[in-house]
């Protein structure tokens, strides 16, 4: 095993950097065709149908058990991959050609960059440190990703455009009001997380994989995953990414039902497929993000952070802490997680009904942005308290501020029903 | 007579919206690890109850002589003219046929144009054409969607008996009553 870290540490800084990057593309891309598999067989599930189960290549059937894969409609992927290849790809008259080929690569170029900022596992190394996989380690992390992420609406507005037709430009034109409105309470939601992060003193910091770090502390608070600490922000940022990936029960800039195909309308074969896996790669990015920030990244359990993990695997074997195989383990608990959060959204997406235009508009302005505020003034004054040390009368204080301003705003019976 | 739904202000849990969300998901996450409702149709072919009105055939019966005696009132009743007899005498050198004067020369039933309505069924007098449990046709030509007399009576097959019309109509000669 040496040996390949000998190899690699002799390559050239930039074929490493080319080979890192393409290994995650060529991770996540796939992973991004596998969704929209599961999503199709998710969705079977839970409406009482087997699914797609038929596609079975005929070299392969004769291998034993192959039923087992054939049942689970593992070859309707390549299936599904071959037929957008290789259909005709239509291009409408009436279209801004230039424009119109531009938007799915847009679409694509912000899905796999975002992923650049975010750890993906980590590893320990000899001097017992835990050190991230990452890409680029850079300190500006979630501000990078939040700003590149935000350029996917390009592509949907460039689309819903250039296609030059009514329920495109329609589908475009939602997608961007509606990220302009969540984009707001979803960087409110992670503010408070960075001022726990950044102690006053300490290095100012945006990382992602910090905060991490902040949630593998020995100690009771210090373990704890900022979803128990923060369990608002994090619902406010839950919701906030349902919205910005365009899922259901936000995809206004599809809603089939009454724009036709929404922004990808005049778009087929490969086109629409990149847009397809744009789509679940930005899932991925932001599941991942919301792993980082709130459930403990690549710590498998709450109070179970990865160096502790690794001491137990010391304790069985010397072998088992080897850098490549703490992380694989770490790369495998965190693609876990994420893959668990796209079922999460899968889930979602086949219990809750589309909401109205106008019901997403309200929710996001009058309920979640005044929430995501309320939040972060909260963990203002609390983190204030806690650093400045200022005592049980301010705590209490916080406390009467707080039920009262909750119970002004949920127990007030004149209010009328909501959304 | 007019009257006032009353609106009910909704309850805590129904403003924060998302008890209820969970509550949905409960449900779903239920359904993923129930059965499946669905048949995986062309593999597994479902029950066809009795009475079904499938695709009309003419059957045989107990002795496995033809019950058709061509008197074409089904040709007559069909609504969409679907049904087509050429009638004819019954062959003298069929003696076990000889209680009847006639049978189909040919009995052609156009699926295109039946509408499984089971008229035909219903005014035979002789029960010798029934709609049964097959529901599924397909063909390449139209001349293949027209079922001719082999055809029927290789999808009708034999049926029990329940009256025995002509073995009753034979003993009751025997015993001198013409009209039983």
């Amino acid at each position: 095993m040496s040996a390949i870290v000998e190899l690699w540490n002799s390559l050239h800084p930039v074929l490493q950097a080319v080979i890192k990057g393409l290994a995650v593309i060529g991770v996540i891309f796939p992973l991004g065709g596998a969704s929209s598999l599961a999503e199709r067989k998710v969705s079977a599930w839970m409406q009482g149908r087997p699914g797609p189960n038929r596609a079975l290549p005929f070299w392969v059937a004769w291998v034993p058990g192959i039923s087992l894969l054939q049942r689970l409609g593992v070859f309707h992927l390549m299936a599904d991959g071959g037929k957008m290849f290789f259909k005709e790809d239509p291009l409408p008259g009436h279209v801004n050609k230039f424009y119109f080929l531009l938007a799915p690569v847009v679409a694509m170029i912000p899905a796999l960059t975002t992923v650049t900022a975010v750890p993906l596992g980590a590893y320990v190394d000899e001097a017992g440190r835990v050190v991230p996989l990452i890409l680029a380690n850079v300190d500006i992390g979630l501000l990078a990703v939040f700003a590149v992420s935000s350029l996917g609406v390009y592509s949907l507005i460039l689309a819903g455009w250039a296609s030059n037709s009514k329920y495109p430009f329609l589908g475009g034109v939602r997608a961007s009001a509606q990220l302009i409105s969540y984009e707001l309470s979803m960087t409110l939601s992670v503010i408070p997380v960075f001022l726990w992060i950044n102690v006053p003193g300490g290095e100012g910091t945006l990382s992602l994989a910090k905060a991490v770090e902040f949630q593998s502390q020995p100690g009771f608070l210090g373990g704890m995953w900022f979803i128990f600490i923060m369990p608002v922000a994090a619902i406010v940022f839950l919701v906030s990414l349902f919205a910005e990936t365009n899922r259901l029960p936000f995809d206004m800039a599809e809603g089939e039902a009454d724009l036709v195909g929404g922004f990808h309308t005049e778009y087929g074969s490969l086109k629409w497929g990149l847009f397809f896996v744009a789509e679940y790669a930005h899932m991925m990015i932001g599941s991942a993000v919301f792993i980082l920030l709130f459930l403990g990244g690549w710590n498998p359990l709450p109070w179970i952070p990865l160096s502790l993990v690794v001491e137990w695997l010391g304790a069985v074997s010397p072998v088992l802490t080897h850098p490549i195989i703490v992380g694989l383990l770490s790369l495998g608990i965190f693609v876990g997680k994420v893959l668990g959060m796209i079922f999460v959204f899968m889930w979602v997406r086949w219990t809750v009904p589309r909401f109205r235009y106008d019901q997403v508009m309200k929710m996001g302005w009058q309920k979640l942005l005044p929430l995501a505020i309320g939040n972060l003034l909260f963990y203002a004054a609390a983190i204030a308290i806690r650093d400045l040390q200022l005592g049980v009368a301010y705590w209490a204080a916080l406390a009467v501020v707080t039920v009262a301003a909750t119970w002004a705003i949920f127990a007030n019976p004149l209010q009328k029903p909501a959304l | 007579m007019a009257y006032v739904v009353e609106r009910k202000s909704l309850s805590l849990s129904e403003r924060l919206y998302l008890p209820q969300i969970v509550a949905g998901m409960k449900v779903t996450l239920k359904h993923l690890f129930k059965p499946n409702v669905t048949l995986e149709y062309p593999d597994v072919r479902p029950a066809i109850p009795p009475g079904y009105r499938g695709v009309p055939t003419l059957v045989k019966d107990p002795n496995g002589r033809e019950k058709c005696v061509s008197c074409q009132l089904c040709e007559f009743v069909c609504p969409p003219k679907a049904i087509r007899i050429t009638p004819g005498e019954v062959p003298a050198d069929q003696p076990q046929r000889a209680h009847v004067e006639k049978g189909p020369q040919a009995f052609d039933i156009d699926m295109l144009r039946c509408i499984y309505c089971g008229l035909c069924q219903e005014v035979c007098p002789e029960e010798a054409i029934f709609l049964q449990n097959t529901f599924s046709m397909a063909g390449y030509t139209r001349a293949e969607m027209v079922n001719d007399k082999a055809k029927l009576y290789e999808l009708g097959g034999t049926l029990p008996d329940q009256h025995f019309k002509w073995d009753k109509k034979k003993a009751a000669e025997e015993h001198g009553n013409a009209h039983h």
